[in-house]
């Protein structure tokens, strides 16, 4: 699964995109925040800070309760500014 | 739709849009510069980070929707990205129909929606050093008139 990240998230983790092999039982978006969480002490602190982190699976908008798969592209990014 | 580092230039693009189509009525343009001052402080620069791939699918998906909502002759969107200086322009929304209103709506339309949809984030550098941008309550405000205004799903 390829994870992307963007703006201040993609600061904080350090990274702007790496893969990852999805755990047994993470089946949603915010599943996926949590395991993220633990590799990323730093992505936990933004998203627990009260910090608002948007999702996009496979290059769409989504809720925290879309569901996620191996090979799903999953981008993390805060409330776009464009415009 | 396109998404470039380039400057562009209004007059061409505009010109562009209506050429050979002597059946549209009118055009509605919005042109979007960078603000020299913001939030008290003087910028030096602003640069666009965006998601490629999902933008320009992102920026298709609004367009599809006005050209579905309005009788739309023509219409444009050009996002820029990277770094840019006060003054210079970062996106053009055109829209042409043969009358006024469908150009006028659906062209305020495409900007308040591109605001909250499209995968970019502004990052402003000047007195003080840099800072990301936040998004504001009135845009997401502003892109929820449209779906009152035609019982449309919040996706």
């Amino acid at each position: 699964m390829k994870i992307l990240y963007f703006a201040w998230l993609r600061q904080r983790t350090g990274t702007p995109t790496e893969t990852i092999e999805l755990p047994d039982g993470v089946t949603t978006v915010a599943g996926l925040m949590a395991h993220l969480g633990e590799r990323h002490p730093a992505f936990a602190e933004a998203v627990g800070a009260g910090g608002i982190v948007r999702c996009a699976v496979n290059q769409r908008h989504v809720d925290r309760d879309h569901p996620v798969a191996n090979g799903d592209e999953v981008a993390f990014f805060p409330p776009v500014t464009g415009g | 739709m396109r998404v470039q580092a380039e400057p562009f230039d209004v007059g061409q693009e505009l010109a562009q849009l209506t050429a050979g189509n002597t059946g549209i009525g009118g055009v509605a343009s919005f042109t979007g510069l960078v603000r020299e001052f913001a939030g008290g402080r003087r910028l030096t620069s602003m640069t666009l980070e965006h998601y490629p791939g999902m933008t320009e699918l992102e920026l298709a998906r609004v367009e599809a929707e006005a050209l579905a909502r309005w009788p739309l002759d023509a219409s444009l969107i050009v996002h820029r990205y990277g770094k840019m200086l006060p003054g210079e322009p970062i996106v053009l929304v055109a829209t042409a129909s043969a009358h006024r209103h469908a150009a006028l709506e659906s062209c305020a339309f495409l900007i308040d929606w591109l605001k909250t949809r499209a995968t970019f984030w502004k990052f402003e550098e000047g007195e003080g050093g840099g800072l990301w941008v936040e998004a504001k309550e009135a845009d997401d405000a502003a892109t929820k008139r449209w779906h009152l205004a035609t019982g449309g799903e919040l996706v």
